[in-house]
């Protein structure tokens, strides 16, 4: 459904009389299948938008070549936005106009008869929870329905493969879990591809099959979820202590626990990977419990999309985020 | 794929335009400041400003000094309605509407024409107002004359719109364009003799006013109202018919460009 192979877009800045070339996107490759929900996550300014600007014609490569839904961005535009909905994370529709309208008649930019975009629009409208709000202003909506109005007017035309630019960014927790319930039943209900930027990694560790990591301008990772979480080695398991005095004792019993190990001390706590965290945490505890090592807390935490990361980036997502 | 996929019609040029022109319209009619804003507009204008003018009328050399004051009135409205169409089209792209019909596949002239429509056909009803309503005061001009004069000033008002268009586009911000487009159109008001005509001026303006083009659009206003069809008017077609293409290339190449 998309190919790209070194996608690159580059910037011109100037500060006063020194131009500069920021290399927004530093050659990309990308693909992905039919039917497929992938995710592309990246702290801002990683380059994911401009990534998708490309993909969606709305902004020319300067290197590289995409090939979408079968057309070529920078050739066959035309068929390639007839191809695709984009729903944007500026939203689409004037806070003024009336949502049914305003659905209708970006229908009919694509060329659907009247009829028709208000027929679609009416069954979107259905199963985006949105019955009832045909004849609102989106300025009068909530921020949640003001969201599944946009993605109504990224599929009236029923496109094959549909881009979402941060799709949730500012939306409370229940309104994100409810649109992510929309977002999957895209594909089992109607067959769609689905590219998706976010910096959360909650959302693409729920919503996707695939992840592409993004950071300055180049894709660092690419795999699922679990596989990606796997190639960071181990769950973390973390020792805080209630005395001072047994802080080494305790790292040398956690290092133990992996040929060569060696536990990392932050003032009281102590924490290392451990591979299968959960079949050596028993002798764990009764090794520190025969050395009277006495233990303030114990956290075993599988590891997250974060942690990914943290291992692919040196950097912590939400630093930036 | 979905059963009821629905099927394409014959995207077309025109179609499009009226689908951008239509919404735009039905935003603007449901908004009642605009509606009651641009039916003011001319009737103040003739009723406070006119009665100033009615006994200079020798002094202009005409009979009748309507026929000097309502196509300046005309191409007031039109240059000034006209460059603040853009500001609606600031608050568009900040809602994300210009990014959203840009992924369509729509003409992108389309786009723009559709807009510029709408602001025509207030331009039209305003003129069309201002024409009854001068003659209701005194007007008396050739009709022919008077609707050809209406159509420079629509030609006119189209150009203004476009490069106002092509400007919001580019600053994206109104407080860039507020002072931008007054300094522009504070010269052209004054230069080209929209409320007083230019022979009144002193030699050295004359002869700076005939490098104003709006000026040359005027005085074709002005002749085909008395019903002159000579080089005056000849003059003010090729400058209008020019404005206009240059400014819609503009506008165009502004809504295709990247990043706007």
């Amino acid at each position: 459904m998309i190919t790209a192979r070194g996608l690159a877009r580059s910037f011109t800045t100037r500060k006063g009389r020194e131009k500069t070339e920021v290399r927004a996107v530093d050659g990309v490759d990308i693909d992905v299948a039919a039917g497929e929900i992938v995710g592309f996550l990246g702290p801002n300014g990683a380059g994911k938008t401009t990534t998708l600007r490309m993909l969606t014609t709305l902004l020319a490569p300067t290197a590289g070549t995409a090939t979408v839904a079968g057309y070529d961005v920078a050739t066959q535009a035309e068929q390639v936005r007839r191809s695709i909905g984009y729903v944007s994370q500026a939203g689409s529709t004037l806070p003024e106009a009336l949502a049914g309208e305003e659905v209708v008649d970006h229908g009919r930019l694509y060329g659907i008869s009247k009829a028709q975009a208000e027929k679609r629009g009416r069954e979107l409208f259905d199963q985006l929870d949105l019955d009832g709000l045909w004849s609102r202003k989106p300025g009068a909506m909530s921020g949640g329905q003001r969201r599944r109005l946009d993605i109504a007017m990224g599929l009236v035309h029923d496109p094959k493969l549909v881009f979402l630019d941060e799709p949730t960014t500012g939306l409370d927790p229940q309104a994100r879990a409810n649109l992510w319930e929309h977002i999957s039943s895209l594909r089992t209900e109607r067959g769609a591809t689905i590219f998706l930027t976010t910096h959360y990694l909650d959302e693409a560790d729920a919503l996707c099959d695939r992840i592409l990591v993004i950071d300055h301008g180049v894709i660092v990772a690419s795999d699922t979820p679990e596989a990606l979480k796997q190639s960071v080695s181990g769950d973390l398991v973390e020792l805080v202590l209630s005395d001072a005095s047994t802080v080494s004792r305790a790292a040398t019993a956690l290092g133990a626990l992996v040929p060569g190990g060696t536990a990392e001390v932050d003032g009281l706590t102590v924490s290392m990977r451990v591979p299968h965290a959960g079949r050596e945490l028993a002798g764990l505890l009764r090794t520190l419990d025969k050395d009277k090592i006495a233990l303030d807390s114990i956290e075993v935490r599988r590891p997250t999309l974060d942690d990914v990361f943290l291992t692919v980036t040196g950097r912590s997502l939400r630093e930036d985020a | 794929m979905n059963a009821t996929a629905p099927t394409m019609e014959n995207g077309s040029f025109f179609r499009e335009t009226w689908i951008v022109f239509w919404r735009q319209l039905r935003i603007a009619l449901r908004n009642p400041a605009w509606v009651i804003i641009g039916l003011a507009q001319p009737i103040l204008y003739l009723t406070l400003f006119g009665p100033l003018l009615e006994p200079l009328s020798g002094q202009f050399g005409v009979d009748n000094a309507y026929t000097i004051f309502v196509p300046g009135l005309l191409v007031q409205l039109g240059i000034f309605g006209a460059l603040f169409a853009g500001f609606s089209l600031v608050a568009e792209w900040r809602a994300g509407v210009i990014e959203a019909e840009r992924v369509t596949p729509a003409s992108r002239t389309a786009l723009l024409l559709g807009r510029i429509l709408r602001d025509v056909l207030q331009l039209f009803v305003q003129g069309v107002v201002l024409i009854a309503l001068g003659y209701a005061f005194g007007l008396r001009a050739s009709i022919g004359g008077m609707l050809y004069g209406l159509l420079l000033t629509l030609l006119l008002g189209a150009s203004c719109a476009a490069a106002s268009n092509a400007l919001a586009l580019v600053t994206k911000s109104e407080d860039v364009m507020a002072p931008l487009i007054n300094s522009i159109a504070l010269p052209i008001l004054l230069l080209s003799g929209i409320l007083l005509p230019m022979t009144l001026a002193p030699q050295w303006l004359q002869t700076v006013s005939d490098f104003v083009p709006i000026k040359h659009i005027v005085d074709a206003i002005r002749a085909a109202f008395v019903g002159d069809f000579g080089e005056p008017i000849v003059l003010g077609t090729i400058w209008s018919v020019a404005i206009f293409v240059l400014f819609m290339v503009i506008g165009t190449r502004t809504f295709r460009k990247e990043n706007a």
